[in-house]
């Protein structure tokens, strides 16, 4: 699987380099700034870009901008963006094209190398990672959009893990249950946000959006 | 002020004028007043008496101002030295006199009867000198002949012979409606005239303006200082006892785990998940630290956006519209954006409200910033709701903020930032 990677300060860089590299992944570029961002993207394509929110020059949301112009012009190209605090406008922006392919995650998140190539995994297969931060923030402030409050406690659980990018299999691991009834559960939900009928994948993050109050 | 048809302003300008002239017949009185106690004040008496005639004066010549402001669009700023919390009735005195507004007040009142004569009143009188001289005509000249009296009006004689002249009886006529007409054309003028002569006397000097600007920066400073330390203390107490004492935490646990690789691999590993979670515990609270200082998407994406990102987080429905040209330059953004998370959690803590809505924009080098919720209103800059703490702090940046909010709501809170974009 094909890489490109931009990190600004070197020693992660390198860190996530032979991280990833471990794992089987291939890096074609490992960049630290904006602008070669952008020039790496559209050159290599690669099968998922691991971008920093913020990076030089401007030191501002230069990583996020520069993954949001690229899938401008490669709709769906699975983007992971990492960052030191997770907003709800920038997962907003990111998931906004309603193509999947996004991950949005905490750099603490790296700590655990198996859960990160996981989610690098799922962000490159066309799913959804999202920080369990961005969660805990959503749910803490209620849903207060009527069809996510029309969920059950249950279906909200599912719905947040399933917002995490978690499948089935592993929804139902983790609350110790059947995937036979995770599957009901998730069927519930799309009813309930009145999602079209549409590939399993691509109702997943609709799904997603919903809960972020779209 | 609402703009008005220049024939409606000419129209009214005549009444204005005089109704503002009328306010000299109180003026007067009071200058009199005034003259009595300080000549009282060898024996004692003016020394209570003179401040409480001045306070009188200021508050007839706030309402000159007010209408002045209303009248002749000419906005006149109080001129007045701060009073100064419990001093004694010498030292009161001394400071009312020694103002230099007190002064130009007096000035104001000794004068006014003269010169509003001749500005504001003198549109309504030539109109009622015209109207009189229409009279003459009509009827008013023949009555006063028949019962043997007589006038001039102006320069032409009203004698005996006045009902015979009709030449002079049309004279009176033109002459009256020349004067209404000039009444009415320069009403405006004059009166305007009369305003910028208010203004020169009853504002403040540069000397007195310079002062209130001083007293201002030195209490606005004091604040910065004392919230910049307060801050400061703040910061380092959470360094101290978060991310620092994490890092130390973690520091043992290394030291420990290489100690124990050899000897008890399994409590090594036990140690080691335990570091790990130290340092993610570190990251969550200099994170938390951070936000507090400056939001990472202030500096990001400006105070629009950062408003926008703090109204998803907010847990009541709160609508963020924004017009803003460029970014202001950080500080203000930054004043602003604190400013509207403070009022955001009154409204959600005090108010009972359920939506909000904010309104970001900027305009002739202002930054304006409007929150208005749905709640049940009643606040106040003095309700302890921490709006007093927000208006010092904005004050540093020379804002200022304005809470409406009548029992039942809605309430809005205005801060208006002065700002020049950066780009």
């Amino acid at each position: 699987m094909r890489v490109v990677l931009a990190e600004d300060l070197a020693l992660l860089r390198e860190g996530l380099v032979s991280l990833l590299e471990a794992h089987g992944f291939e890096i074609v570029a490992a960049v630290d700034n904006g602008p070669s961002l952008r020039r790496a993207l559209l050159e290599h394509r690669p099968d998922v870009a691991v971008v920093d929110v913020r990076l030089p020059p401007s030191f501002t949301d230069e990583g996020l901008q520069a993954a949001l112009a690229a899938r401008r012009e490669v709709p769906g190209l699975p983007v992971l963006v990492l960052s030191q605090y997770v907003e709800q406008l920038y997962a907003r922006e990111l998931l906004a094209d309603g193509t999947g392919g996004i991950g949005y995650l905490l750099k603490d998140r790296v700590f655990d190398a198996a859960q990160f190539v996981d989610a690098v995994r799922r962000v490159a297969a066309g799913g959804t990672a999202m920080d369990p931060e961005v969660i805990s923030r959503l749910v803490a402030r209620g849903g207060r959009d009527t069809g996510v409050a029309r969920l059950t406690p249950r279906e909200l659980e599912v719905l947040e893990l399933m917002a995490e990018g978690r499948s089935n299999a592993a929804i139902a691991e983790r609350l110790v249950v059947t995937e036979r009834a995770v599957t009901k559960h998730t069927a519930n939900i799309f009813t309930k946000l009145d999602l079209p009928v549409a590939p399993d994948d691509n109702r997943r993050v609709l799904a997603v959006l919903a809960y972020l109050g779209r | 002020m609402i703009e008005e048809t220049p024939l409606r302003r000419h129209l009214l300008a005549p009444w204005r004028g005089l109704g503002l002239y009328l306010l000299f017949v109180p003026g007067t009185l009071l200058y009199c007043l005034f003259l009595t106690s300080l000549t009282l004040t060898g024996v004692g008496i003016g020394l209570l008496l003179t401040p409480v005639v001045l306070v009188a004066i200021r508050g007839l010549l706030d309402t000159v101002r007010g209408l002045l402001r209303a009248r002749t669009g000419v906005a006149i700023d109080r001129p007045y030295l701060p009073e100064v919390a419990g001093e004694n009735a010498v030292r009161r005195f001394a400071r009312l006199l020694s103002d230099p507004a007190t002064w130009r007040d007096t000035a104001w009142l000794a004068a006014d009867p003269v010169v509003g004569a001749f500005t504001a009143a003198l549109p309504a009188l030539l109109i009622a000198e015209g109207v009189w001289g229409l009279l003459l005509t009509a009827f008013a000249g023949d009555v006063l002949v028949r019962n043997g009296g007589g006038d001039w009006y102006l320069f032409i004689p009203v004698g005996a012979d006045y009902p015979d002249r009709p030449l002079l009886q049309f004279g009176t006529a033109a002459l009256g409606v020349l004067l209404i007409a000039l009444g009415f054309a320069f009403g405006p003028r004059l009166v305007g005239a009369y305003g910028r002569w208010g203004a020169f006397l009853l504002g403040p000097t540069e000397a007195s303006r310079l002062k209130l600007r001083v007293r201002h920066l030195t209490a606005s400073r004091s604040d910065a200082v004392d919230a910049s330390a307060a801050e400061l203390r703040r910061i380092e107490r959470d360094l101290h006892d978060g991310a620092q004492a994490r890092l130390v935490a973690m520091g043992m646990s290394l030291g420990a785990i290489e100690h124990l690789l050899d000897k008890d691999p399994e409590k090594a590993r036990l140690l080691l998940t335990r570091a790990r979670e130290s340092s993610a515990q570190a990251l969550h609270e200099l994170r938390d630290l951070v936000r507090g200082i400056h939001p990472p998407v202030l500096a990001d994406r400006g105070v629009a956006d950062a408003v926008r990102a703090l109204a998803l987080d907010h847990p009541l429905d709160v609508e963020v519209t924004a017009e803003l040209d460029g970014r202001p330059p950080a500080p203000v953004e930054s004043a602003a954006y604190f400013a509207v998370a403070e009022i955001l959690t009154n409204a959600a803590k005090h108010a009972d409200a359920e939506r909000v809505w904010i309104d970001l924009r900027q305009t002739a080098g202002l930054l304006r910033v409007s929150v208005t919720d749905d709640g049940r209103g009643g606040a106040s800059l003095d309700g302890g709701t921490g709006l007093r703490g927000v208006e010092r702090r904005l004050g540093t940046f020379d804002g200022v903020l304005a809470v409406s909010s009548p029992p039942g709501g809605p309430t809005v809170v205005t801060l208006e930032l002065p700002c020049a974009p950066t780009t």
